[in-house]
């Protein structure tokens, strides 16, 4: 038998009829942890369902985490009745892993809060769930009706994916983060690379990657199609985990002689910041040929790009300086963690000094629900991972996506600016 | 939200569908099907659906119609309103190049027929009418005679969507073991 990628050897660990699996199988695998946001509600509702009521219990209480952060705090009637059907449902079930309007994104929080460990199983009803990958745990989104079966079952049918490899070698230019790396690798291989399939993500550039830079990669890894997203199982990883859990882990690390449909080669020695113009993800040019787009707001946040070494780029381009009069800057930490960090350290001062509007932690204005909005013919810069038409207020404003550096370079200037002419 | 996602789904599966065809493009989004702004309202949700990529599209679908697509149908978000919302505007299937995997996900779990058929969008204009076999992965053109055969559902998926979905199976299940 040839040897296993991550992916394999992580559903093979969770598969429930044996351990022999090959890509393509549809297997039945126990989920170490089930995660949901405001789609609660609907599994809420489903679990009414459930005849006679006495049976209507989750799996386990203890492997399911709930958390608020689309819609913080509540901005309609309607959100806060949502949220208070969630907030009895997680009492009445025991689930104590509950985090309320104050903590942030999904996608920061839980491994802030030692809920995702190296080699863990984990769907989450939101997209980008791929983030964990970053922490060695294969996981994924789902919707809603396969997320109550999870909440009822703690199993769920996979089909095992095939894996492909992006090997990235060379150092960063100053000024060029990891979020361009990704926006490169669409541009170049198309929003459906890896759809189905298991990202891995190897070679000296990621090993030299901050956790926060490989999370991004994870992260946005959802918007080029992947199942899973793994960034390289190494000491950092083990280092950031142990800081925030007691539970015992293990990295899954491939074997040498796992099989790969594809491995991708990428030099980022001379990489220039990248630019994901409107509407598509995939639509994207390196900025020297958009520079001088003019912007109307400048979004730094989500779960892409909302954390604390993001802030800090932001903060020291814009230190003791002022943005553009024409440009709206909107800041959303990730997490009160980063939030709070942020405060203390100066960086949130300063970019206040800057003219930004700092809101508290939640997707905040990436998903056009929340505040943020865009009118008809305006253009946003953002350090999120959707341009998609509307998706950020009016179907006839632009989303352009871009790295915190790029965010922060183009408010000061009011249109689309590389960060290393600064 | 809630009433949509509990509305009324696939019905009863049929082995052999025949219907009118909406052409997609590639890379139809859920920002598109089921746009942020207006997850708030059902009713709104409904009038706005797919219209920024086919205007008329929320006015003039009809029971029974089918969508045939470019690539990587469905992507971006796991919202399930948008397989949802198809399925209440009377969509009976989906034929595309490829999905977006969260979209086929939710789509089988919901018991909508989706089939992936290489090509499938340049042989049909909006208007024309489709056949499709979903086990053996067949569609035709009735108006050009064409037949091209796609990926076959993977027999465990296919017992699913004759199953009426997921949560169906599971309600079944819960109510032997009670």
């Amino acid at each position: 038998m040839s040897g296993q990628t991550i992916a394999e050897k992580i559903l093979a660990n969770h598969f429930l009829s044996g351990s022999d699996i090959k890509p393509d199988d549809i297997i039945i695998a126990k989920l170490d942890l089930v995660m949901s946001h405001i789609g609660t509600g609907k599994v809420v509702i489903d679990f009414r369902k459930i005849r006679p009521s006495k049976i209507r219990k989750v799996f386990d209480p203890n492997k399911i985490v709930v958390i608020f952060d689309h819609y913080n705090p509540a901005p309609s009637e309607r959100w806060a009745s949502v949220h208070d059907l969630i907030r009895n449902f997680v009492k009445k079930q025991g689930i104590k892993n509950f985090y309320d309007i104050k903590e942030g994104i999904c996608h920061q929080v839980l491994p802030e809060k030692g809920h995702v460990r190296p080699g863990m199983l984990i769907v989450g009803g939101d997209s980008h769930t791929t983030t964990y990958g970053a922490f060695n745990a294969a996981s994924c989104g789902l919707g809603n009706t396969d997320l109550f079966y999870s909440y009822v079952k703690g199993e769920l049918w996979f089909r095992v994916p095939h894996t492909i490899r992006f090997r990235i070698t060379g150092k960063l230019p100053p000024s060029v983060m990891s979020k361009d790396i990704i926006i490169k690798i669409a541009g170049d291989h198309t929003a459906e690379v890896a759809t189905y399939k298991s990202i891995e993500f190897t070679g000296d550039t990621m090993e030299n990657l901050s956790i926060a830079s490989r999370m991004t990669m994870s992260n946005f890894a959802l918007e080029l199609g992947a199942k899973f997203a793994f960034g390289v199982p190494d000491q950092k990883v083990v280092d950031w985990v142990k800081e925030r859990t007691t539970e015992p882990f293990e990295l899954v690390k491939p074997d040498p002689d796992a099989i790969y449909e594809k491995t991708y080669e990428i030099d980022v020695s001379d990489l220039e910041p990248q630019i994901s113009c409107p509407h598509t993800v995939d639509n994207v040019k390196p900025i020297s040929e958009v520079a001088g787009t003019k912007i109307n707001q400048a979004f730094l946040g989500s779960c892409t790009n909302g954390r604390l070494e993001d802030l800090e780029i932001a903060a020291k381009i814009l230190e003791g300086k002022r943005i553009h009069n024409d440009v709206r800057m909107i800041v959303t930490p990730a997490s009160q963690e980063i939030w709070i960090k942020a405060a203390k350290s100066g960086v949130s001062e300063t970019l206040i000094n800057a003219g930004a509007v700092i809101t508290n932690p939640s997707c905040g204005a990436c998903f056009g629900a929340l505040g943020g909005m865009l009118a008809p013919s305006e253009k946003c810069i953002s350090s999120s991972n959707r341009n998609f038409q509307g998706r950020m207020g009016s179907a006839a404003a632009e989303v352009y996506l871009g790295s915190p550096a790029t965010v922060a370079a183009s408010a000061l200037k009011g249109e689309i600016t590389d960060p290393r002419d600064l | 939200m809630a009433a949509l996602l509990g509305g009324k789904g696939s019905g009863e599966y049929k082995e052999n569908l025949k219907g009118k065809v909406w052409v997609f493009p590639d890379n139809v989004d859920t920002d598109v099907i089921s746009p942020s702004r207006y997850l708030e309202n059902l009713q709104e949700m409904l009038d706005h659906t797919c219209e920024s990529v086919i205007k008329e599209f929320p006015s003039k679908v009809q029971d029974g119609d089918i969508i045939v697509a470019g690539r990587n149908f469905g992507c971006g978000s796991s919202r399930e309103t948008a397989p949802a919302i198809l399925q209440e505007k009377g969509i009976a299937a989906i034929v595309a190049e490829s999905f977006a995997r969260i979209f086929y996900r939710s789509s089988v779990a919901r018991a909508l027929p989706v089939l992936e058929v290489n090509e499938v969008s340049k042989e049909f204009q909006t208007g024309d009418e489709i056949q499709i076999n979903i086990p053996n992965a067949e569609i035709t053109n009735l108006r050009t005679g064409k037949t091209l055969k796609g990926k076959k559902i993977h027999p465990i998926l296919l017992n699913l969507l004759k199953n009426g979905g997921l949560e169906k199976q599971l309600l079944a299940e819960l109510k032997e073991n009670k």
